[in-house]
């Protein structure tokens, strides 16, 4: 996740609407999505009544009341408040996803050929439609190419503007609508129509528009209205109890008490949390089909982890070269560096920078070598070079062994050494069983050594999967290679599991049974092959590169089609549902403090003794706020203002560590529950001397 | 405080915690149709109760029909109760004479019995005849409790088994636990207390000239038999109406030990039938341990009170702790420590009287019932309380670590919040209204023995106690008009059936649940976190809805009190 993207919580250009929003959102059909705030809206206006009556007939304590009732009033607008914000950070990617929806014209082929086509808007078209796109051409909608091979530049969706190659057949075969094709031209199937395309569903996704809400945040929702209604009978049964203690209680008051004792601070954030949650995977390039996908997410106790390009660098490595005996490491390394000049390969590249930095032989240059190229080719499993007469040859071993006895029938050079061939077998052998790849050269017939290939494992990877363990996930690698190549990668990169010669059956099975085991699997995939695991996995986040396949099958995308993502996704997830429960318990925590400024404040008027001023309940006043007015006062405007203190924090999410669950509850209890109890303390104690200081109670 | 009182004190929580292995084991094994060394005398006894009633052992049911079963027995105790009350005077074993129980009053005992609340607003000896002690109260005990029992054991059995449909057969448990758990123990009980000087006969009253030559009548009755399962069955309902303060129901220190430990005897053994069923002891010990510290928390507070007195008697030159309403031969400790026990299970015997005790020692119990009788608890009751309690605890604090809140590898989901949030809401809903209705009606307030605070803390106390299925009386309130009889009978109600409904409908959700295996992610429901954190849960809970209530009642009476102002 790039810095630049997330610091900026709150900018002018987010902070102006909202506040528009925030009134936006007192619209009653909207509030009642949010019972807490509903219900603080309701007492509001049963107060704002009230008071209107209180003025029209005389009596009562004007200023007071109307203070109270601007607070009561705030308390909700700051919520909705909370609410515009994270819709706000959403809606400015909207809207530059908006112009990549601009209305394109679209050339709909009428014919089995790409001659013939007519031009229509590109919103007509339907699914199964066969489009040509040609060079400049935006692509109308989403859909699979059926034929051609073009470079599409796709920064409209995921930011990045390197071209990437789109063709038919293979895994990368599907386009999206809003990316413009750079050259050559490719036929189009549209897969989705006008309105249900992937740009679409990003758009509503990242408005908040599609959201529902979530298993997890409904389970807390009725937890806030049975707390709700457990204070419902707190309040409603007072003023009973002050009557018979000779007193009485003004509905004002009452409606301070309840609203603050209510869980409002969770009630007011609970929407901009879960907006802000799917909004940090969008950022992270990430789209999450649904709120639940992200929540399961935080659930996942398996990662299937493909080996290439998500613990191992994409491509293998030079890392040592074995001679053969009699031959020395630096004849070899020459060699195999002069064999690799030309090989733009990532294997070839290597062996040229590793033969410069272990052995100092520095890269030369073709032209001046008189040299050609010999390029790798699928009969002769080798490539190699040819200088002033002399060949050198890099490649498989048996290619190379056969190569070798072949030149030697054909009497260009001396017969290997059968000691040479045994020990060149052998060293391939050892490092095969390391999980590495032998490559053999040769020169001229004779046999050189080997160059150790291997799959470099990512850097820091292993630290990934210790964090993981701490979380309590299992890893598991997936391999096409074969089971001792892959308990040697598996060893090194630290991963709990691996699964080698995997097919996509066996991957299927593997989540399946992990299922059957109650646990919730996560994998990422982009070929057509993987759909069916990507879709019986709980998180299936499939490769913006992939396939429509694959695509429709995950319940996420990655835009970057990077798979190490996969360990964020879960850290999001978990810090989402991490949020929800700190900012319940220090909602819940914080009803002691304003119990010990409200209840003193209307009940130290009972059973005043003759002489005294108050009665015996002025003990609890702790606080020693100055009077009964300022301390609900206070305590109201603290339960106001701690919302807008804590939407930064629910936008941000509270940050998961990897520390194990015991002392991540401790920390969190400690953090939220304990300081949910001080902090109101301490903020009433302020808010009570400053709005005495100036007089407003 | 004396080291004495704590030393008894301590001895007392020992004993407790001593017998909970070896009765969870026992209770593990019948509950689990395991053979017992009781199965060669009482397993023919089994099979032929179920032969007559057309039940199997291996039926199983459903949730709704296991609580269709619970509705149906409960229906059924009150009609039988209700009319033995007012049939008395025409049936058989009433030497006494007793004639037929006021309509309301009577409405009031049958709810009282069945409910496990054992609620008296009758005095034993003076409106009950032998038949309608034995057969229908005695009765009752050993039922009500058995279903607790049963509840509780289904609740267990959600957790326990997985992606299944039934949570067992509410009869075959009811008639296991009766035969094979209460109806043993009594039988050795009353045995005990027989010995210790208990009167045990169906004979009449006895008349007796005393030293001035008055006649005193004394009574007499099946007296032992109904106090061993008074209080091994957390019922609580006397023989007599001085309940345990009288010498015939608890003559000495050692049958005020043993009522004691049997009040928490079955209640503290299934956390252990519950570790035992979901495959690891320490998940039921860290339950009793959160019982535990809340337990000496309130004997401490209350001890304290007690022992400290009333500065306004000692401004008379009288020294020491606060001894009215409390018998000699118990003093201050162990006064203390019945009072807390009994309102901590929902027993509801007493052997001083809860009204004479200071403003804080009152408000222990009271606050003990509030918590909804979690500590230990009624048998059953108390159990299945707490674990309402326990799901909202996972729920907030498994979502603090970042998962889907999971208790014993069982997700908890919407619909188990819902359900525990019904059955804690509905507790405060039946105590708070219904107090405030009676604390402003001219007939509430009518039965009220003091004025100000305290007359307030004494129907605060009774609603709580109705609605918790406590039956323990602050005292001074006289409950017998209409309007407590009925009041008092539908509180009751609410607080037994609107608990039962949810926490079997949560073993239904749970018991088809998918056990999800534990990792480094799932924090540990078995150590001291956890335990402090399901405390915290509940004081807050509870402390944050009965705190307006609670200071208009006994907070204001003690700050009064330290003023020097009285009611």
């Amino acid at each position: 996740m790039s810095q630049s993207k997330s610091a900026v919580i709150m900018d002018a250009r987010i902070l102006w609407p909202a506040i528009g929003g925030a009134f936006r959102k007192l619209n009653p059909r909207t509030l009642i999505r949010n019972p807490v705030m509903f219900v603080v809206a309701v007492v509001s206006l049963l107060t704002s009544v009230l008071f209107l009556r209180d003025l029209v007939t005389g009596g009562g304590d004007f200023g007071f009341t109307l203070q109270i009732i601007v607070w009561l009033w705030f308390t909700v607008l700051f919520a909705n408040f909370a609410e515009a914000v994270a819709e706000g950070r959403g809606k400015a990617q909207a809207d530059s996803l908006r112009k990549a929806r601009t209305e394109t014209q679209a050339k709909l082929l009428t014919s089995e050929d790409r001659t013939k086509f007519k031009l229509v808007p590109g919103t007509s078209l339907k699914v199964g439609d066969a489009v040509l796109v040609e060079a400049g051409d935006i692509i109308p909608s989403d859909g699979e190419v059926i034929e051609g091979v073009a470079s599409v530049n796709e920064a409209a969706i995921t930011g990045e503007s390197a071209p990437v190659i789109r063709e038919s057949g293979g895994d990368r075969s599907a386009v999206t609508g809003g990316t413009q094709v750079l050259s050559d031209w490719i036929r189009v199937r549209i897969t989705a129509a006008s309105g249900h395309t992937f740009l679409d569903r990003m758009i509503s996704l990242v408005e908040g528009a599609a959201r529902q809400k979530t298993p997890n945040e409904i389970a807390l929702n009725i937890l806030l209205v049975g707390m709700t209604l457990i204070f419902v009978l707190a309040t409603a049964t007072i003023p009973s109890f002050a009557a018979y203690s000779g007193g009485y209680i003004s509905v004002t008051v009452l409606v301070a008490l309840f609203v603050t004792l209510i869980p409002t601070t969770i009630g007011a954030l609970l929407s901009a949390i879960g907006i802000a949650g799917m909004d940090r995977l969008v950022r992270f390039n990430v789209l999450a089909m649904s709120g639940r996908a992200v929540e399961a997410a935080g659930d996942v106790d398996t990662l299937l982890l493909d080996k290439t390009g998500t613990i191992t660098l994409g491509n293998r490595q030079a890392t040592e070269f074995r001679p053969v005996k009699g031959v020395t490491e630096q004849e070899l390394a020459d060699a195999a560096q002069l064999a690799s000049l030309a090989d733009e390969t990532p294997e070839g590249r290597s062996i040229v920078v590793l033969a410069k930095e272990k052995y100092g032989i520095r890269a030369r240059d073709m032209a001046t070598l008189h040299a050609t190229f010999v390029p790798f080719t699928a009969q002769t499993r080798m490539s190699g070079v040819d200088i002033d007469g002399s060949s050198i040859r890099k490649g498989a071993v048996d290619s190379v062994l056969a190569h070798v006895s072949q030149s030697t029938r054909a009497g260009s050079g001396a017969p290997p050494a059968s000691d040479a061939v045994r020990d060149l077998q052998a060293i391939a052998e050892e490092i095969a069983k390391s999980g590495g790849t032998p490559l053999a050269v040769e020169r001229d017939g004779r046999l050189l050594g080997v160059v150790h290939l291997k799959d470099i494992v990512k850097g820091g990877i292993r630290e990934r999967f210790a964090e993981l363990r701490k979380m309590g996930i299992r890893t598991v690698m997936i391999t096409g290679d074969n089971p001792m190549t892959a308990a040697a990668i598996a060893a090194e990169a630290g991963v709990d599991d691996f699964l080698a010669q995997a097919t996509p059956e066996d991957k299927l099975k593997l989540i399946r049974d992990e299922q059957a085991k109650g646990k919730l699997v996560a994998m990422c995939g982009d070929g057509t092959n993987d759909a069916p695991a990507l879709a019986q996995a709980d998180v299936g986040v499939a490769m913006n590169t992939g396939t429509v396949a694959a695509r429709e099958a995950g319940n996420m995308v990655d835009l970057d089609s990077d798979p190490t993502k996969l360990i964020e996704i879960v850290e999001i997830g978990k810090a989402l549902l991490m949020t929800r429960g700190s900012l319940t318990t220090f909602s819940i925590a914080n009803d002691v403090a304003k119990y010990f400024a409200i209840i003193p404040a209307m009940f130290a008027v009972f059973y005043v003794a003759p002489g005294q001023t108050s009665g015996p309940l002025q003990a609890l006043n702790i606080m020693h706020l100055a009077t009964p007015q300022s301390a609900i006062l206070s305590a109201i405007i603290f339960n106001a203002l701690i919302i807008i203190a804590l939407i930064p924090l629910s936008l941000r999410g509270v940050k998961y560590r990897a520390i194990g669950a015991g002392a991540l509850l401790s920390r969190n209890l400690l953090v939220y529950g304990l300081g949910g109890i001080i902090v109101p303390f301490v903020g009433i104690k302020l808010i009570d001397m400053i709005i005495t200081a100036i007089g407003l109670a | 405080m004396t080291l004495n009182g704590w030393l008894q004190i301590l001895v007392y929580c020992g004993i407790v915690v001593l017998l909970v292995k070896p009765l969870g084991g026992h209770m593990y094994r019948v509950f689990n149709g395991d053979r017992t060394f009781l199965s060669p005398v009482l397993g023919p006894i089994e099979r032929g109760l179920y032969r007559i009633s057309g039940t199997s052992e291996r039926e199983e049911q459903h949730w709704t029909s296991y609580a269709a079963g619970i509705m149906f027995f409960s229906l059924a105790s009150f009609l039988v109760l209700y009319f033995l009350q007012r049939l008395q005077g025409v049936l058989p074993l009433n030497p006494a004479g007793m004639t037929a129980v006021e309509p309301n009053l009577a409405f009031n005992t049958a709810v009282s019995f069945p409910t496990n609340t054992n609620w008296q607003n009758y005095g034993g000896e003076s409106t009950m005849s032998y038949l309608v002690q034995m057969a229908g109260l005695t009765v009752q005990n050993f039922m009500s409790a058995a279903v607790g029992i049963a509840i509780a054991v289904a609740l267990i059995r959600g957790f326990a088994r997985a992606s299944v449909k039934s949570i067992g057969n509410f009869w075959v448990d009811m008639t296991r636990c009766t035969l094979y758990i209460l109806l043993p123990l009594c039988i050795v009980l009353t045995l005990v207390y027989v010995w210790l000087g208990m009167p045990q006969t169906l004979g009449p009253y006895v008349d007796a000239t005393t030293l001035e030559g008055a006649k005193q009548t004394i009574a007499l009755g099946p007296v032992a038999s109904q106090v061993a399962i008074k209080m091994l069955g957390t019922n609580g309902g006397g023989f007599f109406n001085a309940n345990s303060a009288h010498p015939f129901e608890n003559p000495d220190a050692i049958s005020n030990l043993i009522q004691m430990v049997s009040i928490f005897a079955l209640g503290a053994a299934l956390t252990n039938v519950f570790g035992r069923m979901v495959g690891n002891q320490r998940q039921g010990w860290a339950i009793l341990a959160a019982m535990g510290v809340l337990f000496i928390a309130g004997v401490a507070v209350c001890y304290w009170a007690e022992a400290s007195g009333n500065p306004l008697v000692h401004a008379l030159g009288i020294d020491g702790g606060n001894m009215e309403g409390k018998e000699t031969r118990f003093g201050i400790a162990l006064s203390v420590l019945f009072a807390v026990i009994t309102t901590a299970a929902s027993c509801g015997a007493v052997n001083a009287m809860h009204d004479s005790f200071t403003a804080l020692g009152g408000l222990i119990p009271m606050v003990n019932m509030q918590l909804g009788e979690v500590i230990v608890g009624g048998v059953g009751a108390g159990f299945y309380g707490i674990m309402m309690f326990i799901v909202v605890a996972v729920f907030v604090s498994g979502l603090m670590v970042g998962r889907t809140p999971e208790y014993l590898g069982k997700k908890i989901e919407a619909k188990e919040v819902k359900m525990a949030m019904l059955a804690i809401l509905c507790l405060p809903l039946a105590m708070l209204i219904f107090t405030a209705i009676a604390v402003v009606l001219p007939t509430g307030v009518a039965s009220m023995a003091n004025a100000g605070p305290h007359g307030f803390s004494e129907v605060l106390y009774a609603y709580t106690s109705a609605a918790a299925n406590n039956g323990s009386a602050f005292g001074g309130l006289t409950g017998n008009t209409p309007w407590y009889n009925i009041t008092l009978g539908i509180t009751m109600l609410m607080g037994r059936f609107l608990v039962i409904i949810p926490a079997l409908a949560i073993a239904g959700s749970l018991v088809a649940k998918k056990t999800v295996p534990a990792s480094a992610g799932t924090f540990p429901t078995d150590g001291p976190l956890f335990v402090g954190l399901l405390v915290g849960v509940i004081l807050i809970v509870v402390g944050l809805t009965f705190f307006p209530a609670l200071a208009i009642g006994p907070i204001v009476e003690h700050l009064a009190m330290i003023n020097g102002q009285t009611f």
